[in-house]
């Protein structure tokens, strides 16, 4: 046999010895609806490498410790979007805040994302959030027969909409808004940005009506450009740009 | 053409009431805040600033003043530009944070009738102010009534 495979952690003298590691202090909002009536908190100490990000903290964690800890995460790169949190009081996905940029003095917070309904430890309610998202129909809308090749754009008119294509729908804007914390009826910053993704779009002849939908009480005018939606982002988004962008058509009736 | 022409799907719903509500709201924040910032830093340079200052504040200066059409009209706006503009203010600060209906209701019935009541109150003094009141001293009265 040439390939081997070695058990986690028999080699302790080679690989991570080249890593600097370190003590770390997860601090983590705990709940269990079968057992709890209030979330508690709870901490665990862990040596971790400068490589590792909060996931592998949380992995260590249920791997190695507590099984029951529940959090989602599916791929584990930044790319699903399942995995956004309350890190240290900011909305980070835990796959991409590595342990080392945090301040290690002082125990990490890992709270749910604030604003939906916690269902089990970091695990939220999700439907409220996709539910804001379809109702800004995010998809394209047409008339007419439909062309018998592709639809052409040109470069200019895609770089149009180009940043807000790049959403995961991660949640992270959406429950960092203090708007959206005290009024769950706000369709909140993901929905804007999915909206302006089609309404910018030169082949989508859905403008008007998803402006009209945003113009409600509950649509873009309840913003108040705190910009902690445009932090919170783990794509780089400009979210509260987007959202001025909305502002802008609905004032200008202009895309 | 053979094909028929069929009414697009997802013809425009009518959203419930369809209004702009919203809209002007957030532009008369906008357009008010403008307005405001010449109004109120203006009024304070003529205040406190022009000539003596402070020092010439007293009921004949500001009674001079509005015996001018232009100040009493400044006045005006001021007062209702700023009312509304921060009633406004405060009526979104309740819709964010106030989380019963009730008390949002009454929380904002509140804030409009002090608004309205200031308001109303406010122009009715720009504009039914006497410079010189019959049985005041004479030396406290502006220099065009007939007593100074
Ligand atoms: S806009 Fe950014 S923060 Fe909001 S859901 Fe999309 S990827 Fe997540
Ligand atoms: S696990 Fe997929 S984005 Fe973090």
């Amino acid at each position: 046999m040439t390939l081997t495979t070695e058990a986690p952690g028999a080699t302790p003298a080679e690989a991570p010895s080249a890593i600097p590691s370190f003590q770390v202090t997860m601090r983590l909002r705990r709940f269990n609806p079968e057992s709890d009536t209030e979330p508690r908190w709870e901490n665990h100490t862990l040596t971790m490498h400068g490589t590792d990000r909060v996931l592998d903290a949380l992995h260590k964690i249920k791997w190695e410790i507590d099984g029951s800890l529940t959090f989602r995460r599916s791929c584990a790169h930044g790319i699903c979007g399942s995995d956004a949190m309350r890190i240290n009081g900011r909305n980070r996905l835990a796959c991409k805040t590595l342990l080392k940029d945090l301040p290690l003095k002082k125990p990490i917070t890992v709270e749910p994302i604030k604003g939906l309904a916690v269902q089990k430890d970091l695990v939220v309610d999700m439907e409220p959030f996709y539910a804001a998202y379809k109702s800004i129909m995010p998809f394209l809308i047409t008339t007419g027969n439909d062309p018998s090749r592709e639809r052409r754009q040109s470069p200019a008119d895609r770089e149009r909409f180009d940043d807000t294509t790049k959403c995961i729908l991660c949640a992270a804007c959406t429950t960092s808004c203090p708007v959206y914390w005290s009024d769950g009826q706000y369709f909140g910053p993901q929905a804007i940005v999915g909206a302006h993704r089609f309404i910018f779009d030169s082949r989508d002849e859905g403008a008007e009506q998803r402006l009209e939908i945003l113009n409600d009480r509950e649509g873009v005018w309840r913003c108040r450009t705190t910009f902690n939606c445009t932090d919170a982002c783990p794509r780089g988004i400009e979210v509260t740009k987007a959202i001025q962008e909305v502002k802008q058509a609905l004032l200008f009736r202009r895309v | 053409m053979t094909t028929t022409t069929i009414a697009a799907p997802r013809s425009p719903r009518r959203l419930r009431g369809r209004t702009n509500t919203e809209l002007y709201a957030w532009l008369f924040m906008r357009v008010s805040g403008v307005f405001l910032i010449v109004l109120v830093f203006g009024h304070l340079f003529v205040n406190l600033m022009v000539g003596e200052g402070i020092n010439a504040l007293d009921f004949a200066f500001v009674a001079g003043k509005w015996a001018d059409p232009l100040w009493q009209v400044w006045d005006l706006l001021m007062l209702w530009l700023a009312m509304i503009h921060g009633t406004n203010g405060l009526r979104t600060v309740i819709n964010d944070y106030a989380e019963r209906d009730q008390v949002r209701m009454w929380l904002k019935m509140l804030l409009y009738v002090a608004a309205a009541f200031t308001i109303i109150l406010g122009t009715l003094v720009i504009f039914t102010f006497d410079p010189c009141p019959a049985e005041a001293a004479a030396e406290l009265l502006p220099s065009f009534c007939p007593g100074a």
